[in-house]
């Protein structure tokens, strides 16, 4: 279908592009930018007049709970929050049951995302079989299934042997492996930092030195292999810093943050509130205002949303009973956007985050508007205004810390691969 | 944040910790206390008709024979009808949440429930989730609080020494794992005890302790030294293993509390503990047996602390 889209404030990150400019789709593609290729006929308009138009977000972290937990998710329900959000393309962490660590699961994986049509979902493998942390999994045939990187997802790999072979052998065929550093045993029954907050409520523990040990542990490790290292959801000051001087040393590393982490510290928990249990735990504010300055310099590269849908019943427990997690596809935008006016961070940098970075990240050609590329796009309001209601989100799960916040910025069309996925 | 134990005219609507309880509402709850006890030597508790065709369901999701024989003891003084229900782990792992539980307990007409469960916040959800007209006792909830406990405490201190503006506190063992320590610290300082001190190793102290206002100790000769008040708090046997403490030999050389320990306190001093006490461990028999102690008094207070705080909450507007 040909699509026009006019009156739009085009926002393209990867090719610093913010401008009033129509754009023109021809056949899944974009065709032209500016004025309209020859003999373009529209068979669809949209006015985007006040409408901002970008490349449809990149998320590097999204669970969608296929397989194994259908009872918390299901692929449907979360590739629709994904659209509402603007999201058309999103990475999916192992930890499924059962893990991501055989082809046929992940060919089947994309194969039900494909006839969905709704989002491109690009799975990230198993590093080890089950995620066990002994035996490497076969790396090459899961690429060739279609998972972008390796990782761990939440379950760390203690056996550093393991890890340092599983870089090898990742480094050898260029592959990406993605950690998320912390130490089980520092970590071990703990459900918030280690702080005041966690102190006063009698919560169990977990210390900043748990990210950090590990963290240093995956450093080291990738500059005796080689391997390019992806650090998932760092999340407190001391590791950004030991981030930026792995990088400023040239080591090849990257790194990403929780946008619940951009905007909440312990002191949000308030009376054990169980919607705050996450993974890795809400740190102080000395901490969020580090990983602020992260994304400011360019140590932290991508902001994901870590959606993680919970089913109710296990939220309905003590806090520490409680399962860690929150929903995030349909609050990524509205809260990058929130952290850049926070900030003074530009649009065209701040959009960044979450469409051309990521999408390098993920070693996919998602997430500008080039002439030639997919038609993949988020368009949305900057100025409307809607409050956070569990009940109107998409997602199957419920649970958000930001319930009841009031969020600026709403998607009024996603369009995946030419099409309208989703408008409102 | 409201401050969830209050209702909307600022009375007491639920008692789940002593953080943020303001002070004149602990000092009604001791002064009501008074009035339960008769000034005779032996401490009679007369019944009184205060909670007379209430229901206070003691629900005790952790075993505790101690407290939930004190709250019936007191809950019977005001007349109330009383049913016990020790859940233990039993209903959990028969796969039933814990709001479930308390859903299917209202449905049997609970005016009052005392709750005591083994994860921090528990008494909070619960509290949360009932119906405007049910009030809710934390009985010790994890390592986050034991309001009551800590509200004896008070009644014991003011006693005995009438006055909290003037008194050196010192609390000593594993404050890590006691909600008991924590619920007390909060009281201590917002009744205004000018010094607060915690005495433990490394190991039982939680991060940060000291933004609770209190002064940090590692050891019991200068952690002791001129205090008013020695709060010891229980030490499980389970401490031994995961590497918090080496052995309870070791534990009770170093701050066990004996006499001569004692010694270096205000000649005036009481020595309080939660119970129950293990002997050897971290009191000496002669000291928990001694002129100074004042362990089976707190006892009797907290019937009486206990039916202050049930008689404060059945009070409270709707």
């Amino acid at each position: 279908m040909n699509i026009h889209i006019k009156n739009g404030r085009v926002i393209d990150p990867r090719n610093k592009l913010d401008a009033q400019q129509d754009i023109y789709i021809v056949e899944r593609r974009i065709a032209a930018l500016g004025q309209a290729p020859q003999g373009f006929v529209a068979e669809q308009v949209i006015d985007a007049r006040g409408l901002i138009v970008m490349p449809g977000l990149v998320d590097l972290a999204a669970r969608l709970r296929e397989p194994g937990y259908e009872y918390k998710a299901t692929l449907e329900s979360e590739m629709s929050a994904a659209v509402a959000g603007g999201v058309t393309s999103l990475a999916c962490p192992p930890d499924t049951d059962p893990p991501l660590d055989e082809p046929g699961l992940v060919e089947m994986l994309k194969y039900r995302a494909r006839s969905l049509n709704q989002c491109r979902v690009f799975p990230v493998g198993a590093l080890t079989y089950g995620l066990k942390g002994a035996e490497l999994t076969e790396m090459i045939e899961l690429t060739e299934a279609g998972c972008k990187a390796f990782s761990q997802a939440d379950t760390p790999l203690t056996d550093t042997r393991v890890l340092m072979r599983a870089m090898q052998y990742a480094a050898t065929f260029g592959y990406r492996v993605w950690l998320r550093p912390q130490d089980s045993f520092l970590a071990k029954n703990g459900v918030a930092h280690d702080g005041e907050v966690a102190s006063r409520l009698g919560l169990p523990p977990i210390p900043v030195v748990a990210e950090t040990i590990a963290l240093n542990t995956a450093l080291e490790l990738a500059r005796e292999t080689g391997v390019a290292l992806h650090i998932c959801r760092i999340s407190s000051a001391a590791g950004v810093a030991m981030v930026r001087a792995a990088k400023r040393e040239g080591l090849n590393v990257t790194c990403d943050v929780s946008m619940n982490h951009v905007h909440l510290t312990e002191m949000d928990i308030g009376y054990f509130d169980s919607n705050c249990h996450l993974n890795p735990p809400l740190r102080s504010l000395r901490d969020k205002a580090a990983l602020r300055a992260g994304l400011l310099d360019g140590t932290i590269d991508a902001i994901c949303s870590n959606h993680s849908p919970v089913d109710e019943d296990a939220k309905q427990l003590p806090f520490a009973e409680a399962e860690a997690g929150a929903t995030g596809l349909e609050l990524l935008l509205p809260l990058v956007l929130k952290w850049a006016e926070q900030e003074r961070v530009p649009l065209l940098d701040a959009l960044g985050r979450i469409t051309s970075h990521p999408a390098q990240l993920l070693g996919v050609k998602m997430g500008h508007l080039t002439v030639g590329a997919h038609a993949d796009l988020c368009v949305f309001d900057p100025q409307a205004v809607w409050k956070v209601a569990p009940a109107a989100l998409k997602s199957q799960g419920k649970n958000t810390p930001f319930n009841g916040y009031e969020m600026q910025g709403r998607v009024r069309y996603t369009l995946l691969d030419g099409q309208l996925v989703f408008q409102q | 944040m409201n401050n969830p134990q209050l209702n909307s005219h600022g009375e007491l609507q639920h008692l789940l910790t002593t953080e943020g309880l303001p002070a004149r509402i602990m000092r009604d709850i001791l002064d009501k206390a008074a009035t339960f006890l008769d000034n005779t030597e032996n401490k009679e508790i007369k019944k009184v008709p205060l909670l007379q065709g209430k229901s206070v369901f003691n629900v005790f999701f952790e075993n505790s024979t101690r407290t939930r024989t004190t709250f019936e003891i007191a809950a019977k003084k005001l007349s109330a009808d009383v049913v016990n229900l020790n859940i233990g782990q039993s209903s959990t792992s028969k796969g039933e949440t814990l709001l479930d539980t308390v859903d299917n307990l209202c449905a049997m007409h609970a005016d009052m429930f005392v709750v005591r469960h083994s994860t921090s916040g528990a008494a909070h959800l619960i509290a949360q989730h009932v119906a405007p007209e049910i009030h809710v006792i934390n009985a010790g909830d994890g390592r986050h609080a034991h309001p009551t406990q800590a509200l004896l405490d008070m009644y014991t201190i003011r006693h005995y020494k009438k006055e909290f503006h003037n008194l050196r506190v010192a609390i000593v063992g594993d404050v890590l794992h006691s909600r008991v320590a924590r619920s007390q610290i909060h009281a201590l300082t917002t009744l205004g005890v000018p010094e607060v001190r915690v005495v433990a190793p490394k190991t039982l102290l939680p991060s940060h302790v000291e933004k609770l206002g209190v002064q940090v100790y590692h050891d019991m000769q200068q952690g002791l030294k001129d205090v008013d008040v020695v709060m010891m708090l229980r030490l499980q046997n389970e401490r031994m293993q995961g590497a918090l403490l080496p052995s309870a030999q070791e534990y009770f050389k170093y701050y066990g509390l004996t006499q001569e320990r004692l010694a270096v306190a205000r000649p005036d001093a009481i020595v309080m503990h939660p119970g129950p006490m293990n002997r050897g461990v971290e009191i000496d028999s002669s000291v928990a047996d001694g002129a100074q102690a004042v362990i089976l008094p707190q006892v009797t207070f907290g019937i009486a602390v206990r039916m202050a705080v049930m008689a404060t909450l059945a009070g409270s507007k709707q």
